[in-house]
């Protein structure tokens, strides 16, 4: 794509016949592979398979037969979905080389659409990380400042986005995966309800939290993804049938008249001073616009972090007993029996945050520890799910920060697994109550690093916070500003 | 809740997942995770005696289909990606010592 251009502008000078989908596809092969020494935004690229959709997509157009909705447009996934095409990693050496025989869902659903897949994402290992620096491939840079973190666990889809590689990207959001790096690389990401968009094909972390969404670089784009990947598909049991709004249609609805939610939890201690000021003043904004603000109490919010790190984990743990070297993947090459087999493999082949919550989800779930920790952890998430209902009895929308700090150095937080789980301590309540919530660019601190606003919603609220989230895109241009890099490549 | 990990706390909870893990990664782990554990003991401020436990999200149940013939995979394909294979089967190493078989 012309570096910077929308999802929209792209999939219209395709459809018009003023671009080809092959030149826009080469673009962006050319830009991802030009840009890999700085940003290692991706872990595979298929040049040939892509080039040849693009062809595909040309030679339609020429014999004038309908395209689809994303015909051309070139698009990055999250290199925990899996495609039948190239290898699938997780950003792990336990699944080198791993080649899935079949695509997930939202992958049927993007080609389909006629969107063009260019390459995998770099990820932290199995989507467990706030920084993508737990890749057993090296971590993602923040296209902003190559020094920082691109936030993660979908850093490399937000960095690719942010680039102006490709215009869409997929990421998987199982505690702020998606929220957290697109706030970092001041991008749009859309975690949607749990159950909106079908799980199949995506490499399981934590099932109950587990969300695919999109990453681009306006609101309108992310819903024109969300439209096409949401809805139901049998081969995940906990998809929901439940039909799927017009939302393109939806974004035009008016910001005076929305509720929207102000919880002072959101802004406590530890919150950067800067992410404060843009923030609040988003919400102004929204004000000014004729929003009405309604203080809301969120009371067991602070135990978000306690609470995922026990059942996300424990999911972890029960979901990782099959990479065994046995079925797919590494093995380790001098097994002494088949219990040495296993644990050598999994000992050699996961990085050590993997290793740390497959052990802290063991932990709780083992003999004598279920009850203290998994079962009150459990409990715990029904009093944050509560709070959700009972404040989105009173408000449409919640405003937040997404991050309480803006994009981090490498390597300062990596020897640090808390802090590093605390990055997430705004994203993580939403996987816990299964709502949806949306990060958008909302300012920049003295640095020149992205700002994010989160607007939550209900479950099933995607409207809502699409439409408050675009209203806000119409009245600001923090989401047309690039960063420099894209100027000098 | 209990306290804090000790490296042989770890050492069985790594035997228990499956993890062969160094004496080094055993002091790591000790330390790191039992922090993380500290903190994670501010859950026992909450009274939940009477909260009932959310394991999911969502209120679906048991999702049934018709129980009838559809394609699935060859083995070839299932075992494609097998690190080990012996025609139709996954090869792993001897389970059983010679004299129990």
């Amino acid at each position: 794509m012309a570096s910077g251009h929308t999802l929209s502008e792209t999939a219209a000078s395709i459809q018009s016949g003023a671009r080809s989908a092959t030149d826009t596809v080469r673009e962006a092969i050319e830009r991802a592979e030009k840009l890999q020494p700085r940003l290692s935004a991706f872990l595979s690229t298929d040049s040939q398979r892509a080039l040849a959709k693009a062809a595909e997509v040309d030679a339609k157009r020429a014999r004038r037969q309908p395209l689809g909705p994303l015909a051309g447009v070139p698009v990055a996934l999250k290199d925990n979905l899996c495609t039948a095409f190239g290898a699938t990693t997780c950003g792990s050496r336990i699944l080198k080389p791993y080649h899935s025989p079949y695509n997930a869902h939202v992958v049927d659903c993007l080609e389909s659409a006629g969107a063009i897949i260019v390459g995998k994402t770099n990820l932290d290992e199995f989507a467990m990380g706030s920084s993508t620096e737990n890749s057993a491939f090296g971590p993602t840079r923040n296209p902003w400042d190559e020094t920082r973190v691109a936030g993660g666990s979908s850093g490399g889809s937000c960095a690719a986005v942010a680039a102006g590689i490709v215009p869409a990207a997929l990421g998987s959001d199982t505690g702020g995966s998606i929220r957290l790096p697109a706030s970092f690389c001041g991008v749009v990401g859309l975690k949607p309800s749990y159950g909106r968009v079908s799980r199949y094909g995506l490499v399981a972390f934590g099932s109950s939290l587990d969300q695919i969404g999109p990453i681009t670089s306006t609101v309108e784009d992310a819903a024109l993804i969300f439209q096409v990947i949401a809805g139901h598909d049998p081969r995940d049991s906990t998809s929901v049938d439940r039909p799927v709004p017009e939302l393109t249609k939806a974004l035009s609805r008016p910001v005076k008249g929305t509720r929207v939610g102000i919880s002072e939890e959101y802004f406590g201690p530890g919150l950067d001073g800067e992410v404060s000021k843009a923030v609040r003043a988003a919400i102004d904004l929204l004000a000014r616009e004729g929003a009405e603000i309604v203080p809301i109490h969120l009371p067991h919010m602070k135990y978000g972090i306690a609470c995922y790190y026990l059942i996300a984990t424990a999911e972890a743990s029960s979901n990782l007993a099959r990479f065994d070297g046995v079925h797919y993947g590494y093995r380790t090459p001098h097994p002494e029996d088949v219990i040495d087999l296993y644990a050598a493999t999994r000992g050699e082949g996961f990085g050590a945050e993997v290793k740390r919550r497959i052990m802290l989800g063991t932990y709780a779930l083992s003999s004598g520890y279920y009850d203290a920790y998994y079962l009150k952890a459990l409990k715990v998430r029904t009093l944050i799910k509560r709070d959700f209902e009972a404040a989105f009895e009173s408000v449409d929308v919640i405003a937040s920060p997404v991050a309480p700090t803006t994009a981090f150095r490498v390597g300062e937080k990596s020897q640090d697994p808390l802090a590093m789980y605390l990055s997430d301590i705004y994203t993580i309540a939403a996987n816990l109550a299964g709502i949806c919530a949306i990060s958008i660019p909302c300012g920049f601190d003295s640095r020149s690093l992205p700002i994010g606003l989160q607007l939550t919603g209900p479950a099933f609220g995607e409207e809502a916070i699409l439409s408050l989230a675009h209203q806000y895109q119409l009245r600001t241009d923090w989401h047309t500003r690039r960063p420099a890099l894209i100027k000098g490549t | 809740m209990a306290g804090s990990l000790d490296e042989s706390a770890v050492r069985h909870v790594a035997h228990l997942a499956r993890l062969k893990i160094t004496d080094e990664e055993a002091a790591r782990y000790a330390d790191q995770l039992s922090k993380i554990l500290d903190h994670v003991r501010q859950l026992n401020e909450l009274d939940t005696s009477n909260v009932p436990p959310t394991a999911h999200p969502l209120a679906v149940t048991n999702v049934f289909r018709e129980d009838e013939v559809r394609p699935s995979w060859s083995s070839d394909a299932a075992l494609a990606n097998a690190p080990d294979r012996h025609g139709e089967f996954f090869r792993v190493p001897k389970v059983l010592d010679q004299e129990e078989a």
